[in-house]
């Protein structure tokens, strides 16, 4: 790896989700690769919810952050593979329950599009307590990515980041 | 190989025109959880229809842009499903004011999701590599509204007398227009030929299922389904659609190329 897409690591690491402040975009997996080509530095980034609003300021931080940085680099958004929450990783996944948030489960593997609906539950542990014993309020919450969870022992309310 | 532009477009225009209707229950939801979740499923279908109309705009070249498609095109070019541009209400004119009808806006998300999780898991397939990559994204996404608005349709399905027979008229209403599914476009058929979609009667089967599972735990009766088929996706529209377009499209063309 070169000096110079090192640097453009470096240069982003410190981003973070503008809606979830406690996670790095890296952490996220929405900043997919850094790379040298033959035109010049490329920084690749991927969405994640199709509508997400956050996109915009994502992109527009890293841009923000390369020019601050001197570094000339052209950022292109790449929709293929699709952004998973199963690239989130496990650091990042204790940041967001210390934040609050229960973090996503593994995505189900050999779930047909039928079966998916017969699908019992999920059980989510409450971040405050750990307690398993919740219960869904409603499939979205604040934003699409995150589900309401009420947990049945601290009665505290909580965000679910959905699997997707 | 890749699918035709009119393809890309009927696929655009349904989720932007659906995202519109759910979208005029924010901040009117029945209750806050609700008033959320159909803001968001509006982002996410709003969400793919830009990816759609950008891919579309690209492949179009010239001067064409997502929001020419979105706000510069007249309701007779539009190629969504009529279904999606009914208003949140039952069988009214599409001036009457009306309260609207919880119950028609999730009946008619669980028909379309539930046609949607099946289209894009087989355009996740496609040839069209740019649209595959596309549907992967919004299947994740349909999942979600179908999952949402199922469990809605069986609360009110299996819930008290009012909410049975909200539900019901619902479908009653609704169904019919879903015949309009399984009648391919000149579109569709091009973009079968090309390899970028299945045959959409191939889905049909798995779509009844889908739909007879969940009506069944909510005690709903699937009404018999004869007669007129709709054809908005040949962009023969109800008038519906044109009172919704006003609405979306006024501030666009009232300050074209705005920005704020």
């Amino acid at each position: 790896m070169s000096s110079h897409v090192d640097k453009v690591w470096a240069t982003l690491e410190h981003l973070t989700d503008p809606e979830i402040p406690v996670v790095t975009l890296r952490e996220l997996g929405i900043l997919r690769d850094v790379r040298e080509t033959a035109d010049g530095l490329e920084v690749v980034i991927t969405p994640t919810y199709s509508g997400c609003p956050a996109m915009g300021q994502i992109e527009d931080d890293v841009r923000a952050s390369l020019e601050q940085a001197g570094i000339a680099a052209r950022v292109i958004t790449q929709l293929a593979p699709a952004w998973t929450t199963d690239w989130m990783s496990e650091e990042a996944k204790e940041k967001l329950r210390k934040y609050g948030i229960a973090p996503p489960h593994q995505t189900p593997k050999d779930v047909s599009v039928v079966k998916f609906m017969r699908r019992a539950p999920e059980v989510v542990a409450c971040p405050q307590c750990g307690s398993t014993h919740t219960v869904v309020t409603s499939q979205f919450g604040s934003t699409a990515c995150k589900a309401l969870y009420k947990c049945l022992d601290c009665q505290e309310p909580f965000d679910y980041f959905k699997p997707y | 190989m890749k699918a035709p532009v009119e393809y890309l477009l009927h696929l655009a225009d349904n989720a932007v025109v659906l995202g519109q209707r759910d979208a005029e229950w924010c901040g009117h939801g029945p209750i806050l959880e609700e008033d959320l979740a159909l803001a968001n499923v509006s982002l996410d279908l709003i969400g793919q229809a830009r990816l759609l109309y950008q891919l579309a705009a690209a492949r179009l070249g010239g001067d064409a842009t997502e929001d020419k498609l979105a706000y510069f095109r007249d309701d007779t070019e539009f190629r969504n499903y009529t279904l999606l541009e009914l208003p949140n209400h039952g069988p009214l004119v599409g001036y009457a004011a009306s309260d609207r009808d919880y119950a028609t806006t999730i009946v008619r998300n669980f028909l379309y999701s539930a046609l949607m999780v099946l289209v894009w898991d087989a355009l996740e397939k496609s040839a069209d590599a740019d649209l595959a990559a596309i549907a992967a994204k919004s299947l994740k996404e349909a999942r979600y509204h179908l999952h949402h608005a199922a469990d809605w349709v069986v609360k009110f399905g299996d819930g008290t007398e009012e909410s049975h027979a909200r539900a019901q008229a619902a479908l009653d209403h609704l169904l019919p227009y879903t015949e309009e599914f399984w009648t391919p476009s000149a579109a569709e058929d091009t973009a079968v030929a090309a390899g970028a979609t299945v045959d959409i009667r191939t889905l049909r089967a798995a779509w009844d299922a889908l739909v007879a599972d969940t009506l069944a735990q909510a005690t709903l009766k699937r009404p018999e389904v004869r007669g007129y088929v709709p054809e908005g996706k040949h962009g023969r529209h109800s008038e519906h659609l044109s009172y919704l377009l006003a609405e979306m499209q006024g501030l666009a063309r009232t300050h074209p190329n705005g920005i704020w």
